[in-house]
């Protein structure tokens, strides 16, 4: 098998830089979801090191659903406990990071998404304008899964929501 | 609307779908004469207060969720997930 080229879903599309608050594209490796089997739960989480609490990322996993998350990197075997699907090639993912990060974001989740009220490694399954998405808050921003089909169309809501809060943060009143 | 997803915590209602009556629940067992599954599937009350209808977390874990509110209020009273009631995984 010849080693072929991986193109990620925004393949070339340099990082978009206002007001010190950095869209870029991010790549986080192979991306597997687990979901456990009915009552095989306790040892799915034997063999995973534990499991992530709802809404919340521990280590490489991330919480996506009743009995169910993503593994980023190397998933071990759990055949026989868990439905394990490689969704590496479905997803796009996009880091927003910066002081208007959070701002930015609110206006398209609706959620609170202030440090206070979701700290790092906090996770959610909640709604990017109109599209699924997993938003995971990390030390200086956030990480946002999106369905690949839909990277471009994600970038273009952040950026122009970025733009929005520069132009407001720079307007003379 | 907010309605509070057990697993995500209070979510706007964008993020839900509505499915209907909780009757859906109540499937007649084995053998029930047909009248029950007509009733089941087309009887309906219409009640003004307390009702009780599924949802579903489209935008969120995809839990389906019972949700407890008043018609005439419009006050959310209380919600469930489906799978965590007796036999609601199966």
């Amino acid at each position: 098998m010849p080693n072929l080229i991986a193109k990620s879903a925004l393949f070339g599309r340099a990082p978009l830089t206002l007001s010190g608050t950095t869209l870029a594209e991010a790549q986080i490796g192979p991306i597997t979801s687990v979901a456990a089997f009915r009552g095989k739960l306790a040892k799915v989480k034997k063999v995973l090191g534990g499991f992530p609490a709802p809404n919340t990322v521990s280590g490489n996993l991330i919480w996506t659903g009743p009995e169910q998350a993503f593994v980023l990197g190397q998933a071990p075997d759990l055949s026989g406990l868990a439905a394990v699907t490689d969704q590496t090639g479905g997803w796009a993912a996009l880091r927003l990071s910066g002081p208007l990060a959070a701002d930015t974001l609110m206006r398209l989740y609706p959620l609170d998404l202030r440090a206070a009220h979701f700290p790092k490694d906090t996770c959610a399954r909640a709604p990017l304008g109109h599209m699924q998405s997993i938003l995971i808050a990390e030390e200086t921003g956030f990480l946002i899964l999106i369905f690949r089909s839909m990277a471009r169309t994600a970038w273009h809501e952040i950026e122009t929501a970025l733009q929005t809060l520069t132009a407001r943060s720079s307007a003379e009143i | 609307m907010r309605l509070t997803c057990p697993l995500c915590g209070p979510r706007d209602r964008r993020e839900f779908y509505y499915s209907g009556t909780e009757d859906y629940l109540n499937r007649p067992p084995e053998g029930a004469p047909i009248e029950a599954w007509d009733d089941m599937l087309h009887l309906r009350t219409n009640p003004a207060g307390v009702t009780k209808d599924l949802w579903y977390h489209e935008t969120g874990c995809g839990s389906w969720l019972l949700v407890t509110r008043n018609t005439v209020t419009h006050a959310v009273l209380a919600t469930e997930l489906v799978a965590a009631r007796k036999g609601g995984a199966a």
